[in-house]
């Protein structure tokens, strides 16, 4: 069924049609329609869940990883502020392998208050062991977050299912709602091997020497590192079903690219209107989207940037000293593999500041007059 | 023929507090877990937050309780077990009591937040507090459960604590939660009592469980169970409870009330204190006695 849905309600229908048993959640502008939706779906019965209206985001993350512990799917979704509040719990969930799914509406970090799109919040959670999933359009919200949690409880990892505030939060577009039995064949009841039950009493997270702690993390990484060939496999599954492939990177004219634009988010759209106007103008330029944060898709990024000449990432967030992180993490990506391509640090849009068609011009105007990059950073559309 | 005369045990034999756990020598948070699980049994589910009884339970990949344990964050003990509650419901388990277990700090300080929401929303929840008056997993610092005049290592003699023990047991009643007690490890029968009554009610139960400390106290651990009994008889820490937030019951009211003295000479925490501190931490216990006198009556 089609219907016209803003990108918080598609969060919404993924955690109903995932037919979460838990929702433990705090409201935060821009995400307060994710949870408002929920509410209503409990309240109605058009969800069968306990909705746990907790006294902050910790509290949610606390809740979410108890229910998860007890053998329940769990979801919540915050932004921003509530996310930096989780943190210590982020760890917890990934730490104790609960397969909890959240969605976090990217916001940039205050002060000063701000309400607008960047992604310093859900960037600064990258070593907490969650997976990431960036995304584009609502269509993508609703498929990407029954994928979670197929992902997740495979590997008992937890998922962040991300989308940009207002640019994706607020946007009303067209969703095909996936059919709730078609769902239920693609994503099965949560079983959990362990769980909190008295007739098997275990203690989930105790005092852990030096001697089996490191063994525990390893295993983390080890199951991390067999996302990339899940989450293919899962969203070709998904695929056949659906009629919608759900991969690590989305390439947009790659192929004969002499230069790639990297993106992620909604601005990854944009990129495509400019990449479409540049092509006609006669520049070989191409669109990389990354998907898949954590783990990191390094497979597929050194495959659709092996052609192009030079790769421009633009970052709607940065590493404070550093880079751009995705820039960051392109670059750990090439690291060897690029016969010393350039790889052009660029940073747009922070607080919500418009990234246009006009931005990735600009961006691949400077890729195409330099040789290399003049500094660690290309600022684009700053008042500087 | 002689009568044979057998003695009538007043609680059960069963143990879920097993031996080889790592609690010092006279410790009181133990005895705590040991009657309260006698009271809850085996169909119970615990949280356990940062304190003692992370340590006390045992390393990875060992327990010495025989329920489920779910270590958890030191300021999550309300919020998680709210989470494992749901969760048991949802997938079909009404039956198991789910119990947040944490120390005086977990409780009265970085956890408080998380028990009024859980206390507020009335989660069908039993949270416990054993009380040892600081933080004690990290080496005896103040907590605000820590009484007036204690040394700790963050209120050094020079500096003793020189603010009253925040009232824990007002604040739940300001809840209005159905179900709330103090005890004393001292009196097993009690807790086992009150522990049983929690578990017969829905909604948010809250146990108050004094539980001395030799390591912290500097007491020796053969006085446990005496401090236990004289801060009740002292009427530090009265035992009562309350139903609803209003209904305040004194459920030992002592024979003749003792002078605080001989109660704070069993303890190194206390031994730095004149007679003139100790007065007024005399008067002060004398108000409060009197006022829940007063609360007791007015019900
Ligand atoms: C967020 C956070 N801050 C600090 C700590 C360190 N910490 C662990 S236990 C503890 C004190 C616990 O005191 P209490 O709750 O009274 O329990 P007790 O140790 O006395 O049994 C502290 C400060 C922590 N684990 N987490
Ligand atoms: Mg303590």
């Amino acid at each position: 069924m089609k219907k016209v849905i803003m990108g918080n309600h598609a969060l919404s229908y993924g955690a109903m049609l995932a037919r979460s048993q838990v929702i433990a959640a705090y409201p935060i502008t821009p995400q307060t329609q994710v949870v408002e939706l929920l509410s209503e779906m409990c309240a109605d019965g058009t969800l069968d869940a306990k909705f746990i209206k907790v006294e902050s985001e910790h509290s949610a993350m606390a809740a979410c990883i108890g229910a998860s512990a007890a053998g329940a799917r769990a979801f919540t979704a915050t932004s921003a502020q509530g996310l930096a509040l989780m943190h210590e719990m982020l760890h917890w969930a990934a730490g104790e392998r609960v397969p909890v799914v959240m969605g976090n509406v990217n916001r940039a970090m205050a002060p000063g208050w701000t309400i607008w799109a960047d992604q310093n919040d859900s960037l600064s959670q990258r070593d907490t062991g969650w997976m990431q999933y960036y995304c584009a359009s609502n269509q993508e919200v609703v498929d990407t977050v029954l994928q979670a949690f197929k992902v997740s409880e495979a590997l008992s990892i937890p998922s962040m299912v991300i989308l940009d505030a207002f640019a994706l939060s607020h946007t009303y577009e067209v969703v095909d709602i996936p059919e709730a039995a078609k769902v239920d064949a693609y994503l099965p009841p949560f079983r959990p091997l362990y769980k909190l039950t008295p007739s098997d009493p275990r203690a989930f997270g105790g005092l852990t020497s030096p001697e089996h702690y490191m063994e525990l993390r390893y295993k983390l990484q080890k199951d991390m590192e067999k996302a990339p060939a899940l989450i293919e496999a899962t969203g070709r599954e998904f695929e056949k079903i659906f009629g919608r492939y759900l991969g690590l990177v989305d390439p947009y004219l790659c192929e004969d690219a002499e230069i790639i634009l990297v993106t992620s988010g909604t601005a990854g759209y944009t990129a495509r209107v400019a990449v479409d106007a540049m092509r006609a103008a006669g520049t070989k330029v191409g669109n990389l989207r990354i998907k898949v944060f954590r783990p990191f898709p390094f497979e597929a990024v050194r495959k659709y940037t092996a052609a192009a000449k030079k790769i421009a990432v633009v970052d709607r967030n940065i590493s404070y000293g550093h880079h751009g992180i995705f820039s960051q993490e392109l670059k750990s990506a090439v690291y060897g593999h690029a016969d010393g391509k350039p790889v052009f640090g660029f940073i747009a849009g922070l607080g919500g500041r418009d990234i246009t068609p006009a931005s990735f011009k600009e961006v691949v105007d400077y890729a195409i007059a330099h040789e290399q990059p003049e500094a660690e950073i290309v600022w684009i559309g700053a008042k500087i | 023929m002689s009568k044979e005369k057998k003695m009538k045990l007043s609680l059960p034999t069963e143990e879920l507090v097993g031996s080889g756990n790592l609690a010092c020598q006279g410790c009181g948070a133990t005895l705590a877990m040991r009657y309260f699980l006698k009271a809850l049994g085996p169909k119970t589910v615990l949280c356990i937050p940062a304190c003692c009884w992370s340590v006390i339970d045992g390393p990875y990949p060992y327990s010495c309780l025989g329920v489920p344990v779910h270590h958890s964050a030191f300021e999550t003990a309300a919020s998680t077990a709210t989470g494992v509650k749901a969760g048991l419901q949802m997938t079909g388990d009404n039956e198991t009591t789910v119990v947040a277990w944490g120390g005086d700090g977990g409780t009265f300080d970085i956890g408080l937040q998380a028990l009024s929401g859980a206390a507020e929303r009335n989660d069908d929840i039993i949270y416990v507090c054993y009380d040892n008056e600081a933080y004690m997993n990290t080496g005896i610092q103040r907590s605000s459960a820590t009484p007036l005049g204690a040394w700790t290592t963050t209120t050094p003699v020079k500096f003793f604590k020189d603010q009253p023990k925040k009232d824990i047991d007002a604040i739940m009643a300001a809840h209005r939660i159905p179900y709330q007690a103090t005890a004393s490890i001292s009196y097993p029968e009690d807790v086992y009592k009150k522990a049983k009554k929690a578990k017969d009610v829905k909604g948010t139960r809250f146990l108050h469980i004094y539980a001395p400390c030799p390591t912290g106290w500097k007491s020796r651990p053969e006085d446990t169970i005496k401090l236990g009994r004289m801060v009740v008889q002292n009427c530090i820490f009265p035992l009562f409870e309350v139903e609803h937030g209003e209904k305040y019951t004194l459920t030992m009211k002592p024979a003749n009330k003792k002078p605080i003295d001989d109660y704070l000479k069993l303890q190194g925490r206390f031994r730095h204190l004149k007679p003139e501190t100790i007065k007024v931490m005399q008067e002060a216990v004398d108000h409060e006695w009197t006022r829940l006198l007063k609360l007791c009556e007015n019900r």
